[in-house]
């Protein structure tokens, strides 16, 4: 690849060489003069060529063919010989440009470069530059001749929605009606206590702290862009105008993602705002039932509405039964954490996941050193603890599904067959590894995916009967030795409550499955959970007629609750494979026992080699790299499959996978067959399927599954009452 | 000093004749400039020119980037502290002064924009506008107008048959309070009155901004975007949640649109929105209408007539070339007119009510107004001034005349004007040859012996000026009297009344009955403002718009005329009268047109120019869109929305001779 660049540079460089003589007759001389005074030929006159200097001199040395232009050139300027000879003797008295006016020289001559390749790029046709990519899909469907026929609902996921002030403490006077959260986040830079200060919620109710508003955009700029130029919802809206659509039948459910859904509508009514709107869409589009398509969390908070639309007053919105067969036609979920976030642990643990764990491997005194004071880690993980949205990320359904110390569904992936990029793999790395998978397969070491938290990774590898067993309610709170001198009081996270003891017995007890996590979760970090668990719930209902699943902290697990009577509505799962997810950790204990560092790291230098899903000490699974597979696909590939007891009315779903490719070019961006979890809004094929449903296709047209990964044979091992 | 210290140098540098450019320098140059060799002397003088040339915009973008670093890094409350330091304490905004008082968010409150202020945004166009989508066309920082001004009249226009989208074409307006917040950057429309707002308690689930598609008649929104069934879902939302009724408030043309639409909300479907007859009862509170030209602007009729008003006769007195001779072929008035005229909504403004209420050819209502009283920027003659007892001797300013063709007939009084009757006119062939215009208004069908016509007929009062532009512009007039009305209802109970077209003329509706809600009429007075014209014919016979503001009529100090334009009190833009009568007179109390009786307020902000530079565009100005920045106005505002009557604002707060006029306006009740 390198190479055949580099000659494709060298000729274009004949080429110009060979266009024009004169030019080349400059250069020379200027070549000459470098290799007659090489001391005062100033780098940056070199760089003025916008060429690595090395080229040129490769391009002299290297190509004869060059070589010998430039004698020929050489003669050519001979006859002007003196003109050049004559200047280099001048140049050696002239010193009169001082530096500073060197500098604004330079800065002008940059700016002017600047202003006019701008003015260029302005006045060029917009579309000669993108010549060459392909039309986009709604270009292609309105062309077969779709349009737009049902309304359009769109639920953002945690995180890409902006939040903006409306009322805050004085160090943010100036910032009314301003985003704090997405867009240029300039203010994180500018003030970063008080930004932190402003997104965080109260630590006790979960929502506003006194004297300060934060509230979510509204409208489809909420989340089109999460950051300029990284778009989120953008391409799907654009695509979705081409077949017709607009704001009257397009509708951007924005609420504010920090919040416990039914908080949002305690606070912000933004439940019984998605209602009105979804209803007076259906009633002034000519009664057509409305396709909604939520992207991550906005999956479980639109689950959420669903039970909460249907039920009555005052928990829920008194839709009565039958709200959602008579208005909804199909929901999309697009890379759904429908059963909780693997990595949503690491976050609350330790406020770190795989990127961060990396980057204290590569550079281990960023981040435990405060020399900037900052504290980074720990104000993130203090504000994001506030954040009730958080805890219905944790992994929901327990052992039962994503396996126990011995076990999990997923136990048989292997990781090489995934491979990240293919670029980092040259061929012949690529044969040794496959050897090496060949002795693995025969081992058949299975990684044991079910211990979501294991302490060293040893541990992460042994069988469980050689684990110790130390029951997670043995654990004893002492609050009365804290374990910080109160001198680093400044951020306040839980574990300055725990004593050094009971940290110790955290780690003694080696491995944590997804239902002992919550124990953990409830030991080191209790007004958290405390404050949530009022809100989700993560197990798996026995009985779901049971009176106590009509709370709403239910609502938002579809583990326990029934999706409403609605034979007609299709529920569809897309999502992204192939891209290495988290799935399990392997943890340490913080080496330096001060107060300002969080008592567990991730152990990054547990690392399996080459072909092992044990990368820094994250296990990692097929997915799209924030959601795993199971996650995903497991409720419409298994749990919603048919007549089940999650789905009573048989609401057919679906499953459509999209395998990831990356980027080809650079001039693709994010790409258009990406699988990752937020660039898989650009996904072509994905943009495609939703285009279709929403004018009209049913699912017989879409072909209904397409499955690349294992999901139905995971789904199969899991072993859930139906 | 810098600058100084460097010219020495260039001196020093031509000086010394063989130049002492460095070596590195040179080579530079040589890289980029590789072109060719040229001879010594003229390389380096040009060079040297670049170099200053380079290094002066270095200079400038250094100190432009230090400057901008330094206002970054400048603490927000700066500007304050300076204003204060220069002008003393300011006053607390009135949103913090009654949160201090303990105000609270109570009603929920809507805002309906009006005409011209709203952001329109593209989601589907021609080649010309690619990568705009989503973006603002109108309103924002109006780039694409510069960029490519043909694409964007096309894009803005409508069908010229329909009033809707032309084919391949949607543009939309933007939605929520984004949506005329700001009109362009730094220009606020909204954006005071949301953040004082706020201050009190509200956010966007309890402020709702009715964006609407300005461009359109006030049915036709609904018919393309339900904007109507949407501004009533909202509303009903809103209430529900809240358990208050609304606070409305529009502004300008918004409060025609909110008439409209109280009457489209209880008339039953498919024509209405079928919320039955006590839906306002139930969901409104109060209907403060800022500036609303409930009876029209005449400057409606100069802009459909010749798309030209004050400010242009303006620019057109200052600088006669430019708009007449189209030195740069844009043809700016007649693709602006070309563009106007495809809008629906700009007829909602026409005169209504005919000479009962703007006055026949030799009575007006506001005749005894004395200009100088309201001059502009002078504060200091107040009231006093105002009624000075030479009205009655002084030849009374004949307002009714909305149009008058030369000075000298404005003046005359009737009888001694002679006019030709202009509607049977035969309209003559084509005035130019087509083939020489680009830009194709209506006028060109109407031929030589049509402009003489019109100009013949010298004197057009509200009555007759519908007349004229029905002449004029037959087709954009059909289009329009479809959806407006501008006449005077004999019997409000005829059945003709339920269209919708009379929906906006509140002398051809009844109020809904709703006894407890409140009517305010919230304006700026102090301004002289555009009420009727001078015309001339254009010089030129060329396909341009063939009548004029004459200018050059001017009345002299004291007079009322000035460059062609007779002005009265008023908001800048709607005068007087048509802002105050129906809640002075016409809906006071229990009337035909307010059969249920709801109570009326109106509330004058007299106009005070900002005082100084720092404080922008003044708190307390009555200029037409500037009032939205009065403290005043804001304050009766958030009173209001806190749960306060009209009573308890302190009833009626009149500076301008609205009652009197009214008196004068003989309409039955």
């Amino acid at each position: 690849m390198d190479s055949s660049i580099f000659l494709s540079f060298i000729n274009h460089i004949k080429n110009l060489i060979n266009e024009s003589f004169d030019k080349m007759a400059a250069m020379f001389r200027f070549r000459k003069l470098y290799f007659l005074e090489p001391n005062k030929c100033s780098e940056t006159a070199l760089k003025t060529l916008n060429k690595p200097s090395n080229i040129d001199e490769k391009q002299l040395f290297q190509t004869p063919k060059v070589d010998k232009k430039d004698e020929k050139s050489l003669s050519n300027v001979e006859k002007d010989k003196e003109k050049p000879k004559k200047k280099s003797d001048n140049k050696k008295h002239a010193k009169e440009w001082r530096r500073m006016d060197t500098c604004c020289w330079l800065i002008g001559y940059f700016c002017t470069t600047w202003g006019v390749l701008m003015l260029m790029l302005n006045s060029l046709p917009s579309n000669l530059l993108f010549l060459r990519v392909p039309e986009a899909p709604g270009v292609v469907l309105k062309r077969e001749g779709l349009t737009a026929l049902h309304p359009v609902v769109l639920v953002p996921g945690i995180v890409t929605g902006g939040l903006e002030l409306w009322e805050g403490k004085p160090c943010a006077e100036d910032l009314f009606r301003k985003r704090l959260w997405a867009g240029s986040f300039t203010e994180i830079f500018r003030r970063p206590k008080c930004w932190l200060e402003h997104l965080s919620l109260d630590n006790e109710t979960g929502l506003d702290p006194p004297g300060i508003r934060v509230r979510a955009v509204p409208g489809l700029v909420a989340a089109d862009y999460f950051a300029p130029g990284y778009f989120v919802w953008a391409v799907l809206i654009e695509n979705l105008a081409k077949i017709g659509y607009e704001g009257k039948n397009l509708h951007m459910a924005a609420y504010d993602w920090r919040l416990s859904f039914q908080n949002t509508e305690v606070r912000d009514q933004s439940l019984s705002r998605m209602r009105s709107r979804i209803e007076q869409m259906y009633a002034s589009n000519g009664y057509k039932k409305v396709v909604v398509v939520p992207h991550s969390m906005g999956v479980i908070y639109f689950l959420h509405f669903l039970t909460w639309v249907e039920s009555p007053p005052p928990m829920g919105g008194g839709g009565g039964p039958g709200w959602c067969a008579k208005h909804i036609k199909a929901i999309m979920n697009i890379g759904p954490a429908v059963l909780g976030v693997p990595k949503t642990v690491s976050n609350i643990l330790s406020a770190e996941g795989k990127y961060i764990a990396y980057i204290r491997a590569m550079a281990p005194g960023i981040l435990e050193s405060e020399t900037l004071g900052f504290q980074t880690l720990q104000h993130i993980m203090r504000v994001s603890r506030t954040w009730d949205s958080v805890i219905s990320l944790v992994p929901k359904g327990g052992e039962t599904i994503w396996g126990n110390l011995d076990w999990a569904p997923e136990e048989e992936h292997e990781c090489d067959s995934t491979a990240m990029k293919p670029l980092e793999l040259s061929s012949g790395q690529k044969n040794g590894n496959n050897t090496e998978r060949m002795s693995n397969f025969i081992s058949k070491k299975l990684t044991k995916y079910g211990r979501i938290v294991t302490f060293g990774k040893a541990a992460s590898e042994l069988p469980s009967s050689q684990l110790p067993k130390i029951g997670t309610q043995d654990f004893t709170l002492e609050s009365s030795s804290r374990m910080s001198n109160n001198s680093c009081e400044e951020v306040w996270t839980e574990y300055d409550e725990i004593s050094r003891e009971s940290i110790h017995q955290v780690a003694e007890n080696k491995a944590y499955t997804a239902t002992t996590l919550i124990d953990l979760l409830r030991f080191i970090a209790p007004k958290m959970m405390e404050r949530a668990e009022q809100h989700f719930s993560h197990g798996i209902a026995e009985n779901l007629d049971a009176p106590k699943y009509n709370h709403y902290k239910y609502w938002s697990n579809p583990l326990e609750t029934t999706l409403p009577i609605a034979p007609d509505m299709e529920i569809y799962s897309l999502y992204g494979v192939g891209i290495p997810t988290e799935r399990s950790y392997v943890y340490k204990l913080s080496s330096s026992d001060k107060c300002k560092t969080s008592p567990f790291q991730i152990d990054s230098s547990a690392d399996g080699g080459g072909n092992s899903c044990l990368k820094r000490g994250v296990y990692l699974v097929d997915g799209d790299e924030s959601i795993p597979v199971l996650s995903a696909g497991f409720m419409c590939a298994k749990g919603w499959r048919g007549k089940t007891r999650f789905n009573p009315s048989g609401i057919r779903t679906y499953v459509r996978e999209y395998r990831h490719k990356p980027p080809t070019s650079l001039l693709e961006g994010r790409g258009q067959e990406s699988g990752a979890h937020v660039d898989i809004m650009g996904n072509v094929a994905l943009i495609e399927d939703v285009l279709r449903v929403a004018a009209g296709a049913t699912s017989e047209e879409l072909a209904g599954d397409k499955i690349y990964s294992d999901i139905m044979r995971m789904s199969q091992k899991i072993n859930i009452q139906l | 000093m810098t600058a100084l210290r460097r010219r020495k140098g260039i001196e020093n540098t031509k000086n010394s004749e063989n130049g002492e450019v460095k070596l590195d320098e040179e080579s530079k140059k040589l890289v980029e400039k590789s072109k060719e060799s040229f001879p010594e002397r003229g390389l380096r003088r040009k060079w040297r020119c670049v170099d200053n040339c380079c290094w002066f915009i270095g200079f400038v973008c250094s100190i432009w980037w230090l400057l901008l670093f330094l206002y970054n890094a400048m603490p927000a409350s700066f500007p304050q502290y300076v204003t204060e330091a220069i002008t003393g304490p300011l006053p607390d905004p009135p949103g913090v002064k009654l949160a201090k008082e303990g105000l609270k968010a109570k009603h929920p409150v809507l805002f309906v924009p009006g005409i011209v202020t709203g952001g329109l945004e593209l989601w589907e166009g021609k080649q010309c506008a690619e990568g705009l989508f989503r973006k603002r066309l109108w309103g924002g920082n109006f780039g694409e107008l510069y960029k490519r001004p043909l694409c964007w009249v096309d894009h803005l226009s409508l069908d010229n048959e329909t009033g809707m989208d032309p084919p391949g074409i949607r543009l939309r307006p933007v939605s929520g309070l984004v949506a005329a917040d700001y009109f362009a950057p730094g220009y606020f429309v909204w954006a005071v009155l949301i953040s004082n707002l706020a201050q009190i308690g509200y956010e966007e689930k309890n402020m709702h901004m009715a964006a609407y598609d300005w461009r359109m008649s006030f049915q036709n929104t609904e018919v393309r975007d339900q904007t109507l069934s949407t501004i009533k879902s909202n509303i009903e939302l809103m209430v529900a949640t809240s358990g208050k009724k609304v606070v409305v408030i529009p502004h300008s043309m918004g409060a025609l649109y909110f008439l409209h639409f109280m009457k489209w909300v209880e008339a039953p479907g498919p024509m209405g929105g079928g919320g039955g007859s006590d839906w306002c009862a139930k969901h409104i509170k109060a209907v403060m209408n800022i500036g609303g030209p409930f009876l029209g602007v005449p400057k409606a009729v100069s802009g459909l007539f010749s798309a030209e008003a004050k400010d242009i006769a303006v620019a057109r007195a200052m600088a006669p070339g430019f708009w007449d001779k189209d030195v740069f072929r844009f043809q700016t008035l007649q693709h602006l007119m070309r563009m106007t005229r495809t809008w629906d909504s700009t007829m909602s403004m026409i005169p209504k009510g005919g000479d009962t209420i703007w006055g026949g050819l030799d009575w007006s209502p506001e005749e005894g107004h004395e200009c100088q009283g309201s001059k502009p920027k002078n504060n200091n003659i107040s009231t006093t001034g105002r009624n000075s007892p030479r009205n009655s001797t002084d030849n009374p300013i004949k307002y009714g005349r909305i149009i008058s063709f030369g000075k000298d007939v404005a003046e005359l009084h009737s009888s001694r004007i002679e006019r030709v009757d202009f509607r049977g006119a035969v309209k003559g062939n084509n005035l130019a040859n087509t083939s020489s215009c680009d830009v194709w208004t209506e006028y060109h069908d109407m031929g030589i012996g049509g402009v003489k016509a019109v100009a013949d007929y010298k004197i057009y009062s509200a009555g007759s000026v519908l007349d004229l532009l029905g002449f004029v512009a037959p087709k954009m007039m059909k289009r329009g009297s479809r959806h407006f009305s501008y006449g005077i209802a004999e019997d409000l109970d005829d059945e003709k009344y339920d269209h919708y077209k009379y929906w906006s003329n509140p002398l051809e509706t009844k109020l809904p009955n709703a006894p407890d809600m409140e009517i305010f009429s919230l304006y700026g007075v102090g301004i002289p403002t555009e009420r009727a014209y001078v015309y001339k014919l254009s010089p030129s016979g060329d396909c341009y718009i063939p009548f004029q503001i004459d200018n050059s009529a001017e009345g002299g100090d004291e007079s009322c005329l000035k460059g062609g334009v007779y002005s009265v009190d008023g908001d800048e833009t709607v005068p007087v009268l048509s802002a105050g009568f129906m809640c002075a007179k016409g809906w006071r109390g229990k009337t035909r047109f307010n059969p249920s009786g709801m109570r009326t307020y109106i509330r004058e902000y007299n106009h005070a120019p900002p005082s100084t530079l720092l404080e922008g565009r003044g708190t307390q100005s009555g200029a037409h869109v500037d009032i939205m920045g009065n403290f005043a106005l804001i304050e009766d505002i958030l009173r209001v929305a806190a749960g306060a009557s009209g009573n308890e604002l302190g009833g009626d707060q009149v500076h301008s001779g609205i009652f009197k006029w009214s008196e004068r306006i003989n309409l039955q009740l």
